[in-house]
């Protein structure tokens, strides 16, 4: 840790983390619900335990992205951040607004639209908290040193936040609701979320493999450059059946299928820059975390995205289990990886001690990845058996449903085993640091 | 590619491409929501009450356990084409009839099954969410959903 004020960034994924923990509780408990539907069903309904389980990703998420931020970018822009007393006060808004939603959904207080259920207050807060961040992080950019790895960064943070405004409208008509509730939903999570990703990635690949920047700075472009020539047109595969004229069929079926080639290319550059650097790095977990992700981000987000992506496929698994397989493995290898990657290289510096812990970490690797892995195919199946039944037979969604319920119950094991997996994690980065790097590799850095 | 891309041609094909693919797409956009005021949904019949459907749909977060037109959290059957498996289009009167007297019914107390909770809705507003459902029943959906189990 070069610069004092990357010390910011420790609160930042310590909200992240505990936000991380409650999002795996509500999930394993509205996996419950499937399988005991009486469970809580007078306490806490299902679609309470749903909308926490989502809208808890969501913030930790961004609190995530925001503690990336602090952290690399006094490194990138040589220079410390402008004002670690408006960062703390950010994140403090940030965490009020988000617990305050998720309080308030307890008592059944919420808007209604999928994903953006925050009451009016907690969006407006949130937006104030992003603004803040966002004048934080770019006013230290602008003092400073400019890589296409904080630029890309900032960009995506501020379209990010920008695209954030069309949760403010809400238009009578459904299919325009529809139409521009994407413009939040899809243009962050497969457009400027990427650039947040892919920047990231080159970050942690910069300083953990010691290749060239000037190599890895120019397939961040070319990255970023595919996720938005084909994720922005790619929208149009959320526009088949909304009411929506017919030409979004073929043309966001060619579009949305090249979604795949910026996490192809993600994998592929992660693993080139891996074998190809000179560096070896004593942060093994870290490496291990970042080619997850760039791994599992390609197989959740483009393999199972493109399973379901072309129109006439889309047809019949549009609004099936299918889409809750590729929703969890995307989210999870994309981003939550990403996160954690970050969050395992940061926290030895910013506890100023050697790489530690990094067999227990590596245990939390492997273990909550293969139990994701395991999430995504039981609902995979799910997805197919209740496509053929329901989309195909045309048989009745209540009798389908009972088809799948031992899908439903290896969905809450392997849950289960995520959140172990989790508790593994925060012990092996929050807890005591009881093990040194080996010899060998700390001479090797 | 190392000889053939530079950093800076990279970086100028993101940014000139990006925006490019953008006012594209934004002008799709533009003719999707002229398309959908004008031709694939019913802006006459979009009443007050439809409109009040819509919110008594919001309040009660029904798309966090249903889906409506494929969108939602499917854990509860797809309601854009509801209206159409009560029979609505052949007979208004018991399609709506049935919709009201299901809602009230919840929760059915059936063990092992997904329990619905009450909502308590007014007579007012569960006429209005089903002048909702019937409108969004009649948006033209290229089709979908391939079967009426939705």
């Amino acid at each position: 840790m070069k610069y004092e004020t990357q010390r910011v960034a420790y609160p930042f994924f310590a909200v992240a983390m505990a936000l991380f923990a409650l999002q795996i509780i509500f999930g394993i408990m509205a996996a419950t619900v499937y399988i005991m539907p009486e469970f809580l069903a007078e306490a806490m309904p299902f679609h309470i335990m749903r909308m926490s389980h989502t809208n808890l990703l969501v913030v930790w998420l961004l609190i995530g992205f925001m503690g990336c931020t602090y952290y690399l970018m006094p490194e990138e822009a040589e220079q410390e951040i402008h004002s670690p007393m408006i960062a703390y006060v950010q994140l403090a808004i940030f965490a009020v607004a988000g617990a305050g939603a998720l309080v308030s959904y307890q008592l059944g207080i919420h808007e209604g639209r999928e994903f953006l259920e925050q009451p009016l207050w907690s969006k407006i807060l949130i937006t104030v908290s992003f603004l803040m961040f966002l004048y934080n992080t770019s006013l230290t950019l602008m003092k400073g040193r400019k890589t296409a790895i904080n630029l890309v960064l900032m960009l995506g943070l501020w379209l990010a936040a920008v695209f954030w405004l069309f949760a403010f409208f809400n238009p009578s008509n459904l299919a325009v609701d529809k139409l521009y509730w994407w413009w939040v939903v899809h243009l962050w999570v497969e457009g400027v979320w990427e650039l947040i990703m892919a920047s990231l990635l080159a970050y942690l690949l910069i300083k953990m493999t010691g290749v060239d920047r000037e190599i890895i700075e120019k397939w961040l472009y070319v990255i970023i450059g595919l996720a938005l020539f084909s994720g922005l047109l790619g929208t149009g595969h959320h526009y088949y059946w909304i009411g929506a004229p017919g030409y979004w069929q073929p043309l966001s079926s060619i579009f949305s299928t090249l979604e795949v080639l910026p996490f192809f290319a993600m994998v592929m550059f992660a693993f080139f820059m891996f074998w190809k650097g000179r560096r070896n790095h004593p942060n093994k977990s870290a490496m291990l975390w970042t080619l997850g992700s760039a791994t599992l981000a390609f197989f959740g987000a483009g393999v199972w995205g493109f399973m379901h992506t072309l129109s006439f496929i889309n047809y019949y698994t549009h609004g099936t289990q299918v889409t809750a397989a590729h929703g969890h493995l995307a989210f999870f290898g994309a981003y939550v990886m990403m996160i954690l990657a970050v969050i395992t290289y940061a926290m030895p510096q910013l506890r100023r001690v050697q790489p530690y812990n990094q067999i227990l970490n590596m245990w939390s690797f492997w273990l909550m990845s293969s139990a994701m892995c395991f999430m995504t195919f039981t609902l995979t199946f799910a997805g197919v058996v209740q496509t053929h039944l329901q989309r195909v037979m045309g048989m009745n969604y209540m009798a389908v449903q009972e088809q799948l319920q031992l899908f439903y119950v290896m969905r809450l094991g392997s849950g289960v085993l995520v959140a172990i997996a989790a508790i593994v994690f925060f012990v092996a980065v929050f807890g005591p640091a009881k093990e040194q790097a080996s010899a060998s590799s700390v001479a090797a850095q | 590619m190392s000889e053939v891309l530079t950093r800076s041609a990279a970086r100028n094909i993101f940014y000139g491409g990006s925006l490019f693919f953008f006012l594209l797409f934004a002008a799709l956009t533009a003719h999707t929501h002229w398309y959908m005021v004008t031709v694939s949904t019913d802006s006459e019949g979009l009443t007050e009450s439809v409109k009040r459907g819509k919110h008594v749909w919001e309040e009660n977060s029904c798309i966090n356990c249903h889906s409506i037109l494929g969108e939602g959290a499917y854990f509860a059957p797809e309601l854009g084409n509801v209206w159409t498996r009560y029979g609505g289009r052949e007979n208004a009167e018991a399609a709506r009839a049935g919709i009201k007297a299901w809602i009230r019914a919840q929760p059915l107390n059936i063990p092992g099954r997904r329990v619905m909770p009450n909502f308590n809705l007014d007579e007012e507003e569960l006429d209005a969410l089903v002048d909702f459902l019937k409108w969004t029943d009649s948006i033209d959906t290229q089709g979908w959903p391939p079967t009426p189990a939705g």
